[in-house]
């Protein structure tokens, strides 16, 4: 056998010379600097310096032009009741929204003359603060017992209302349907929210059963996600940018087929549809629980200021920590509060006016009819009608033109109109320009009906004849 | 821990001393380490018990005293989430009764609280029908005394609620404005100094529909650390970017313009369309005043625009009750938008932003509010208008003067009292808004209750209000209040300080005060 040769050999020299020199790489390598393979300039000094003194911003706010429609106000001098007098003419008012004549009534203003004497004018707080008066508590109360609620809560803004309202329930991933022609405050509600938010075209039950269903499918996909998803509809009762009621009836049955809180606004149609002033959920006969929340202003019918919403104390009660508009803002001026309170009174004590409101408006809605060029758009017995140009004149700011002269020769007419505003750029859906006119109020006598129809014939002609003249 | 009396002079690399005409002085003093340990132990408490709670009701150990869903709707997806409300089930709701007192006379000076007691620990509250007379009122914002029902002094209001009614019913575009609104703003625009302002209906509403419509996409929105929830909303609905810096502190807001210009958007680096400041006047949670001569000195540097939220400084400092332009010895013209609520200082309510006519007008045709709101309601707009003439001397007296004059007078006192009682005060010395600072949970609902047992009404704060252990009670100095009442009140904290061991600070003063204020100490940061 053959001994193996147990002797280690020595490496040879070129090993060791290799390896010595790559230990010496290695230490070299780690003791220099690291550079990064993109060279990254950071500025020096003066160039910043540069940067800085170069930049030039925007003006704060771009010039406006002086004719700009909206510079120009009407001012309104004196009480804007049924008869008002707009710079410095006196006309019949159909353009403030005192439905229920509420505005100068003399019960509704002594009780706020006794509350200007017992209270001051400003609360100096917000509610949690001492800014509770008994006067919120007896409205809060006085509201949910109308409205044959739990509880109501108060808003001292009517606009602040809805848009505290839904981001306090309404949060980042939650889903909420919204009909196209929601009004501003809505808007503003739903974009506080972060909320995905889903239109459906106004007023179409199978457009908004078409998205429901989307969602179910959605929802089945992913069913952890969908048991925290809370989902709401967001409609109003009489819609201010159309003049019409939304279907509620049919809303109810979606909403327990698909699982969906409904939040109601209602604004236009409190204190004007229903046998007793009750909002739309009277119109049609639904039980009040039905609906999980309702919010209105009381700038329309109760000739106050402020908000309110209503619904079950489950819900009404979370608005009392999470309603900006209510924990971060100083409460209603009790003699508003006061105000609302009688007017509430009113309200109760002759539910008659309802029906005379609901008369004017049907016959002033026939009277308008058939006047060439301009259609009427809203429902027969809705307080708030637009009129709207039949084919228009070319481009929205023509169009606008034209309505202004029609607003303006119906002015020196002695009627009041006004035309509807509009934020051209921040709205959702813009609604075309038009007219808002035909506010009734009750104290209105008929015999003012017929020459109203019959001074925005002539005007209208007279603008459309002059318009097509001259272009 | 030590203490940080802040004397400005070299602070924030400003090496001029004569930015400030007068001397600046606040306090922000921390708390032995005894007491965030303990504030820290109460809040651990309450919440094992809070915990122990939910269980023995999730049980049925113990009664449901909580609304609840409707039986129709209870497969639908829960509206509220459990933990969302563990804090105010458990924590908020044992000292509940210390908020939303309901008063029943006008909140002056002294009020009447309506008496109110729970039988079932704070769930539900009952009105036993009687009032507790006379309260003395630390808690309204009354600074300069005008929520008053003086016949006199509210004749004009009388007649105009008279004329006009209380509803205005339409916006201010369309059939909303009044003769009487054009009136008002002659008059905010002379008091202020400047050459065009707009009011409106709600001072909450005002900020958070106005930013909207100055800033958009593509701005940069500086905003305080410690701004006011409408001004966190209006800057959110702008669309713009928002980034913070500290409170009050010139250094973190300079390094943000800097960083802002020079890198401009994130991702795009295309520059900023504009850069605008959001700071308000008086803080109404910390009592300190904003540093306004060295943030107009920085936005003329780097060319950006400044919001001024004058909310509780504007009637309350300034030597004529001009707010903090005046106070700093500056000129309106300095302050690009001009903001401020007449909640406050004018018994009244709404608000008004206010500056060049170009800005006003702009506002007047895209603000949000002009289209869409209602306007202010008329006695309301008399009442400013009343407070306002008062307040400039134009009604031949000089009550209004008198007013500020007291208010400076009973904040100093105030707050020299305090601080030699040895609590610890947060602010400036000239804010009349003074928080007390209580920081355990435990003593917010013991301080609150035991002055209101003394007759006294005070507001205390908590999380999340404030940071969750710097629970503190904030008093608001009003103008109104003779020497009497506030001795009483500082009586009655005396006293209470040390029930409560609430004199946490290491520093109270002497009674000497000219000692101390003239030497300038080195700051520490």
């Amino acid at each position: 056998k053959r001994v193996r040769d147990t002797r280690t050999k020595l490496a040879p020299a070129y090993h060791l010379i290799l390896e010595g020199i790559l230990i010496l790489w290695i230490i070299r390598l780690l003791f220099s600097k690291t550079y990064k393979l993109q060279e990254r300039s950071d500025l020096t000094l003066k160039e910043k310096e540069e940067l800085i003194e170069e930049w030039q911003p925007e003006p704060l706010v771009p010039p406006v032009p002086k004719d700009h429609p909206a510079l120009n106000y009407n001012i309104v001098s004196g009480p804007p009741t049924h008869i008002i007098t707009v710079n410095g003419k006196e006309c019949i008012n159909f353009a403030s929204f005192n439905f229920l004549g509420l505005l100068n009534n003399e019960k509704v203003k002594s009780a706020a003359q006794a509350s200007l004497k017992k209270y001051g004018v400003g609360t100096c707080g917000p509610r949690g603060f001492y800014g509770t008066f008994d006067v919120h508590l007896e409205l809060e109360e006085r509201l949910a017992k109308f409205m044959r609620t739990e509880e109501a809560i108060i808003y001292s803004y009517g606009f602040a209302t809805i848009a505290s309202a839904i981001p306090a329930y309404s949060k980042r991933g939650d889903i909420v349907f919204v009909d196209e022609a929601a009004c501003f405050a809505i808007q503003k509600g739903l974009q506080a929210s972060r909320s995905n938010i889903k239109l459906f075209k106004h007023n179409d039950m199978a457009d908004l059963e078409r998205l429901l269903k989307e969602q179910e499918t959605e929802d089945q996909k992913n069913p952890r996600k969908a048991r925290v998803t809370r989902r709401f509809i967001v409609v109003e009762g009489l819609y201010m940018n159309t003049g019409d009621i939304c279907p509620l009836p049919e809303l109810i049955k979606l909403k327990y087929k698909y699982k969906v809180r409904i939040f109601l606004e209602e604004s236009l149609s409190f204190g004007v549809l229903g046998e007793h002033g009750r909002g739309i959920t009277e119109h049609f006969g639904i039980n009040i629980d039905d609906i999980d929340l309702i919010s209105a202003n009381m700038e329309n019918s109760l000739a106050s200021i402020g908000g309110f919403c209503c619904g079950r104390s489950f819900i009404i009660d979370h608005q009392r920590l999470s309603g900006q508009g209510y924990c971060f803002s100083a409460s209603l001026p009790p003699l508003l509060a006061a105000a609302a309170i009688e007017a509430l009174n009113i309200m109760e004590d002759s539910p008659d006016i309802f029906q005379t409101l609901r008369a004017k408006c049907e016959r002033i809605h026939k009277a308008l009819q058939g006047i060439s060029g301009l259609k009427v758009v809203g429902e027969s017995f809705s307080p708030a009608l637009h009129l709207q140009l039949e084919e228009s004149c070319g481009s929205r700011e023509n169009d606008v033109k034209l309505l202004k002269r029609v607003v303006d020769y119906c002015m020196n007419s002695g009627i009041a109109l006004t035309q509807a505003r509009y934020l051209e750029k921040e709205e959702k859906c813009l609604p075309p320009p038009r007219t808002r006119t035909g506010q009734i109020c009750v104290e209105l006598d008929c015999c003012f009906l017929i020459p109203l129809s019959h001074i925005i014939r002539i005007s209208v002609l007279h603008c459309i004849v002059t318009s097509r003249f001259f272009h | 821990m030590y203490c940080l009396l802040q004397v400005l002079l070299q602070k924030n690399g400003v090496s001029n001393g004569t930015l400030y005409k007068k001397t600046f002085i606040e306090h922000f003093e921390q708390a032995p380490m005894y007491v965030a340990v303990f504030t820290f132990v109460g809040f651990a408490v309450g919440t094992i018990f809070g915990y122990l709670r939910d269980f023995m009701r999730a049980w049925g150990l113990e009664k449901r005293n909580i609304a609840a869903e409707r039986e129709q709707q209870k497969d639908f997806v829960p509206l509220y989430q459990d933990f969302e409300n563990f804090y105010t089930r458990n924590l908020y709701l044992r000292i509940r009764d210390n908020w939303n007192r309901p008063i029943c006379s006008v909140p002056g000076p002294q009020f009447d609280l309506m008496e109110r007691v729970t039988d079932d620990y704070n769930w539900t509250f009952r009105f036993t029908g009687r009032t507790i007379k006379n309260v003395i009122n630390m808690g309204s914002y009354n600074y300069l005394g005008f929520a008053e029902t003086d016949v006199n002094a509210l004749k004009t209001v009388t007649i105009e609620l008279e004329k006009y009614g209380t509803g205005v019913c339409s916006t201010r575009q369309e059939m909303g404005t009044l003769d009487k609104h054009v009136e008002l703003e002659k008059l905010v625009a002379t008091f202020l100094g400047v050459e065009d302002a707009m009011v409106f209906g709600m001072g909450f509403a005002t900020n958070s529909m106005n930013i909207p419509a100055l800033v958009g996409k593509g701005c940069l929105i500086l905003s305080d650390e410690l701004n006011h929830t409408s001004l966190v909303l209006g800057a959110r609905l702008s669309g713009a970017t928002i980034r913070i810096f500290k409170h009050n502190n010139m250094q973190s807001l300079e390094k943000l313009l800097r960083d802002a210009i020079v890198y401009g958007q994130p991702r795009t680096h295309r520059a900023w369309r504009k850069i605008i400041i959001l700071v308000e006047g008086i803080y109404s949670m910390e009592g300190s005043i904003v540093r306004l001569p060295e943030i107009v000195s920085l936005k003329n540097k780097y060319k950006a625009y400044l919001y001024l939220d004058e909310a509780h400084s504007i009637g309350a400092v300034g030597a004529t009750g001009r707010g903090v332009v005046e106070y700093f010895g500056m000129s309106p013209d300095d302050v690009d938008v001009l903001m401020g609520t007449f909640t406050k200082s004018f018994g009244a309510a709404g608000g008004y932003i206010a500056g060049k006519k170009g800005l006003v007008d702009f506002l007047r045709t895209h603000s949000h509010s002009a289209v869409y709101a209602t306007s202010m309601c008329p006695a309301v707009a008399e009442q400013i208008i009343r407070a306002m003439k008062c307040l400039m001397g134009l009604d031949g007296t000089t009550q209004g003067l008198q007013r500020v004059r007291q208010l400076e007078k009973n904040t100093r006192y105030f707050r020299r009292k305090l601080h030699e009682m040895g609590f610890i005060i947060y602010g400036n010395d000239d804010s009349p808004v003074v928080p007390l600072l209580l920081y355990m949970p435990g003593k917010i609902g013991a301080f609150a209750r035991r002055m209101l047992e003394k007759n006294i009404g005070v507001v205390v704060v908590g999380f999340p209000a404030t940071p969750i252990t710097e629970s503190r009670a904030r008093f608001c100095v009003s103008a109104a209040h003779t020497r009497e009442m506030l001795d009483t009140v500082l009586n009655a904290l005396d006293e209470l300080g040390d029930f409560l061991h609430l004199k946490y600070s290491r520093y109270s003063k002497s009674s000497h005060p000219e000692l101390y204020e003239e030497s300038r100490l080195e700051l520490e940061d």
